[in-house]
């Protein structure tokens, strides 16, 4: 077994790292009061990660990115998610599932997403349909060879910058033995196609500035060109594509516990009470340990899942067991860090509320930890038979 | 030309430095480690020389622990074409003293025979500030402190320099030696490209011995010791009370 980095990629990780604190923290306390990115900004943040080369560096490099493998682009992951999710979302890294573009949709989308011309956005969550994808109810009916689309989609982060929308929608029905069963469908939808809306969402106490947009079908006609893959073959394209983004939410919640752990550190180490520092008390130097170590079994949990899928190992369970556990403990070294910083650490002086509310949502989306905790014992209970 | 860079391996300029109990220096025991800032700003003017066609090759050179690779591939990995390493210690507590370091990189460019030394104007762990002078007069080059601006001119180099009072521009001779200061530039990151290329590129490695230099150190360390602590200020509340406060701690 093998546990260190390589040169590159330490100086990937470091390049990011400095490259967060430098360009993307000055800009979070705006980004925080206003929960917005102003234009320029977002604009800055993307020229300079085009120019370093590290716009969709998770592409592979036959379409002239940098193809960066699973666990290189993990420690990018990682490293980004120290800084405000609404800023380093123009660190640019399009869905992988472009991949699945084929004859002129490689031109029109999957090559001005890696360019960074045209950014995309993922939807799949309904008002109805969370954890139960399947259950959607936005819909696409055949009519003169094309598709009309009728539904909602909401939760859609990105989508207020996106130029165009994967989105799954349900292209049928099979009757099966357990009941009945939808085929899903994936389009590309341009962001001005008729009947097509992209709307506010709500105001989620998470990630500020990194709006969830509403989508509106309202008999929008799609033709054939925009079904990417196959008819009724989205679970394929999603699971083929898809199925490793929960190491991103697992490798962010890493790199966001170890700047909170620093804060934390740091307070317990200055911070004077009854003629000591703090961390002289064992009451918080025993909750710098658990922090520490917790974060570092995350950290080596959410790189060995990604090293498998590099060795072409299944890893369901692994990055179940990553995405679970990391973000899992971004909700208690975020809750310890205020606790060691008492009411300060509630303030919005100090960026500790923030990083307290931001973690709030890791353990929700890209698969709720009860879906992980489900994943992963499946796994190992069907075999057997349970 | 050839552009020649040392780059020294030095603590962190963001890590809170601890002495060590004994007194002996500064503890380095997993301690984050980078490139001396300075020399991260001579290394980016020696690639924008390239960049602007006045410069072929941009070598980067370090002295010290074989650890000090990483540094050398970061060097690389911003734009160098390729690395000299030098080991002359093993232990990471040693730092090379400057004449010591003059001496093994005449010897190196003596070799190398560049048309320029580009090197940072001291290194952030001791504030030393002499080996860029002492290899000017080891070589018997031109040498020029304090660059917050540099521009080459055919066989010579203007050379802005930062001094007490204002700035003084300066033209030298070439070969020379250039220390180079906070504002000359701002370093760019490594692409991601470049850190991919940077492990392709050679990076050669030899000893102090190689090169016939005795590093013994012969300076002695008496005492490393923290700065004192900086006392509370205090709040006033008119200026006739800050003059007269002034004027009691006789500094006006």
């Amino acid at each position: 077994m093998q546990f260190g980095l390589s040169d590159e990629q330490e100086m990937i990780a470091a390049t990011v790292r400095s490259f967060v604190e430098n360009e993307i923290y000055p800009h979070e306390e705006l980004v925080e009061r206003t929960g917005d990115v102003p234009r320029e900004i977002a604009e800055d943040i993307r020229r300079k990660t085009l120019g370093l080369g590290f716009y969709a560096c998770n592409f592979p490099e036959s379409i002239g990115c940098a193809g960066l493998n699973h666990l290189e682009f993990a420690l990018v992951e990682r490293e980004l998610g120290r800084g405000s999710m609404a800023l380093t979302h123009f660190f640019g890294r399009p869905q992988n599932i472009l991949m699945a573009c084929e004859g002129e949709q490689v031109d029109r989308y999957l090559m001005p997403a890696v360019r960074g011309e045209r950014m995309d956005a993922l939807a799949m969550t309904e008002p109805g349909a969370g954890s139960d994808v399947r259950s959607m109810t936005c819909a696409a009916r055949r009519e003169g060879g094309d598709w009309i689309v009728n539904g909602t989609k909401h939760f859609i982060s990105g989508a207020d910058h996106a130029d165009f929308v994967i989105v799954f929608v349900a292209t049928g029905e099979d009757i099966t033995p357990k009941g009945r069963k939808k085929r899903i469908t994936a389009f590309l939808v341009d962001r001005d196609t008729p009947g097509f809306a992209i709307r506010d969402g709500y105001r989620s106490v998470s990630h500020r500035g990194y709006r969830n947009m509403i989508l509106d079908f309202d008999d929008c006609r799609l033709p054939d060109a925009q079904v990417l893959g196959a008819v009724d073959g989205g679970f394929e394209v999603m699971n083929t594509w898809l199925y490793a983004t929960r190491i991103t939410v697992a490798a962010m919640s890493v790199g966001r516990a170890r700047r909170v752990f620093d804060l934390a550190l740091d307070f317990a180490a200055t911070r004077e009470q009854f003629g000591q520092k703090i961390g002289k008390f064992q009451g918080v130097s025993f909750q710098i340990a658990d922090m520490i170590t917790e974060i570092d079994a995350a950290d080596l949990l959410t790189l060995a899942a990604a090293d498998r899928l590099d060795q072409g190992l299944p890893a369901n369970r692994e990055i179940a067991s990553a995405k679970l556990y990391a973000s899992e403990m971004l909700g208690r070294v975020t809750d310890a860090a205020i606790q060691i910083h008492g009411g300060m650490g509630l303030m919005d002086d100090f960026p500790l509320e923030r990083f307290w509310r931001d973690a709030r949502v890791e353990r929700i989306w890209d698969g709720t930890s009860e879906i992980q905790r489900h994943i992963i014992s499946r796994e190992l209970l069907r075999p057997l038979g349970a | 030309m050839k552009v020649l860079v040392p780059v020294k391996r030095v603590i962190d300029y963001n890590v809170k430095v601890r002495v060590k109990a004994d007194g002996s220096g500064v503890d380095l025991a997993n301690v984050k480690m980078s490139m001396n800032p300075f020399d991260e700003i001579a290394v980016e003017e020696a690639i924008r020389l390239k960049e602007a066609g006045k410069a072929e090759e941009v070598i980067a050179v370090s002295i010290g622990v074989k650890q000090a690779q990483e540094t050398l591939r970061t060097a690389l990995a911003m734009g160098a074409d390729r690395a000299i390493l030098v080991v002359a210690a093993d232990d990471v507590h040693t730092d090379i003293e400057p004449l010591a370091v003059a001496k093994i990189l005449k010897a190196v460019i003596d070799e190398e025979q560049p048309g320029l030394v580009l090197c940072g104007k001291q290194a952030i762990d001791n504030d030393m500030n002499a080996t860029g002078q002492m290899l000017s007069a080891l070589l018997g080059w031109s040498q020029a402190t304090f660059a917050s601006k540099l521009d080459i001119e055919g066989d010579h180099a203007l050379v802005t320099r930062e001094v007490d009072g204002g700035l003084q521009t300066i033209k030298v001779k070439m070969p020379t030696i250039v220390s180079v200061d906070l504002r000359l530039n701002e370093p760019r990151y490594a692409s991601l490209p470049n850190i991919m290329k940077a492990k392709k590129k050679p990076l050669d490695e030899k000893t102090a011995a190689d090169y016939g230099v005795d590093v013994t150190p012969r300076l002695e360390i008496v005492k490393t010791e923290e700065p004192p602590a900086r006392a509370a200020g205090i709040i006033v509340g008119s200026v006739d009370e800050l003059v007269a406060k002034l004027k009691e701690a006789g500094a006006v």
